[in-house]
């Protein structure tokens, strides 16, 4: 390499690592506001603001969903598997809404601490199996139990 | 310090070495892309196994990946092609980075398009603004900022500078893309194939996938290669070779 070609080089690099610095600096100052929900611990811990539209996310505790019998309410608690939050919604869940599945729900904290959702996300995670595998995996669970 | 490049590397940096080259590669990769795509989509859609929670709908995956993957491999390759162009001041590295842009562009939107339609009946959104899918439409705005910045320059070399320097500092983007889903929490889930873990999927899923991402990869080399080639005969032709290549079709 030439001097000169040297030289463009490390001009280069520096403005690529600048950035990637100024970028690193902003993204770590408002990384709290980039993660798109507060987990159940971080409300149970005051850690998230009352009164204005939050996200939480969490697993959906099993036996925890009771539907009205004469309207489209919901009730269910969310876990991290440390803390539980008690979530309301009224409207329709995303198919894959079930109970120890990933879901995030959109709303505010009333004053009992109880989640008043208005929008209801499901999150999917990152396996994939085709369903007769997912059935004898379930199979062998409940065998153990 | 002289650092001696490869016999290689100066070569590419001929047009005419590349015009001929690119043309003897060409059959081949249209040959590989359309097997590849051909196999892997009909695997994919018809014979793969469905999901135990989506159904069907997780098919999209063979296009959805692929796309994802294609749109930063070549945003990489057109922020590398741009360094070489400033560093090196080589031609033929430009002609690369403005022929990827466009594609590029397109693949994003492809991601983009078919992620929203696997989060309507998956997530119950079509839009998040999440940490992976915000990054990745800055992707896209990149892309289209890169275009449209080489489009606003009447001299080519003016033009190929700023580019290049765009698309570099626009590189940091693509280490957010891929790292979004473990620096913070979003709706996307996290990657299913890992270097370092089995995937989280069984072959008969991932198999047909790794062929449509292969078969991508050979779409994205043909159609880069052509735009290259007919860029490199639009900016060469006043030049002996070109005159000559003109006359003799």
């Amino acid at each position: 390499m030439t001097p000169k070609r040297k030289k463009r080089l490390i001009i280069i690099l520096s403005i690529v690592l600048g950035s990637s610095l100024i970028v690193g600096l902003v993204m770590y100052s408002l990384n709290q506001n980039i993660n798109l929900f507060y987990s159940a611990s971080q409300i149970a811990n005051g850690e998230a603001p009352v009164g204005t539209r939050i996200r939480v996310g969490g697993m959906v505790v099993d036996g925890s969903v009771k539907r009205a019998s004469d309207s489209l309410r919901v009730s269910f608690a969310l876990t991290d598997y440390e803390k539980q939050v008690n979530v309301v919604f009224t409207g329709i869940l995303p198919d894959l809404f079930r109970e120890g599945q990933g879901i995030i729900a959109q709303g505010k904290m009333d004053e009992n601490g109880i989640f008043q959702a208005i929008e209801v996300l499901a999150k999917h995670d990152e396996n994939y199996m085709p369903p007769e595998i997912a059935e004898t995996m379930k199979a062998k669970q409940e065998a153990m139990k | 310090m002289r650092l001696r490049m490869p016999q290689w590397f100066y070569q590419l940096a001929s047009p005419r070495w590349f015009y001929e080259f690119s043309g003897k590669l060409l059959p081949w990769f249209i040959a590989a892309a359309i097997i590849l795509l051909s196999v892997g989509s009909v695997w994919g859609l018809m014979f793969a196994p469905a999901d135990y929670q989506q159904g069907n709908s997780f098919r999209i995956i063979y296009v959805h990946v692929p796309a994802s993957i294609l749109a930063q491999s070549c945003y990489m390759l057109m922020a590398v092609a741009g360094a070489i162009g400033l560093i090196w001041k080589m031609k033929m590295a430009h002609v690369m980075a403005q022929s990827c842009a466009a594609f590029g562009a397109s693949i994003a939107i492809v991601s983009l398009a078919t992620g929203a339609i696997w989060g309507k009946p998956t997530w119950g959104a079509w839009w998040v603004w999440d940490a992976r899918l915000t990054s990745m439409l800055v992707l896209l705005f990149l892309y289209v900022g890169v275009i449209a910045l080489r489009g606003a320059f009447e001299n080519a070399q003016s033009a190929d500078k700023a580019a290049a320097v765009l698309s570099l500092v626009g590189l940091v983007n693509i280490p957010i893309i891929k790292y979004s889903v473990e620096w913070w929490n979003t709706l996307h889930q996290p990657a299913t194939f890992t270097v370092t873990e089995k995937p989280a999927m069984p072959p008969e899923m991932w198999i047909p996938l790794l062929i449509m991402v292969l078969g991508f990869y050979c779409f994205f080399s043909v159609i880069l290669m052509q735009r290259a080639r007919l860029e490199v005969l639009q900016r060469e032709m006043k030049t002996s070779w070109v005159q000559a290549l003109i006359k003799s079709l």
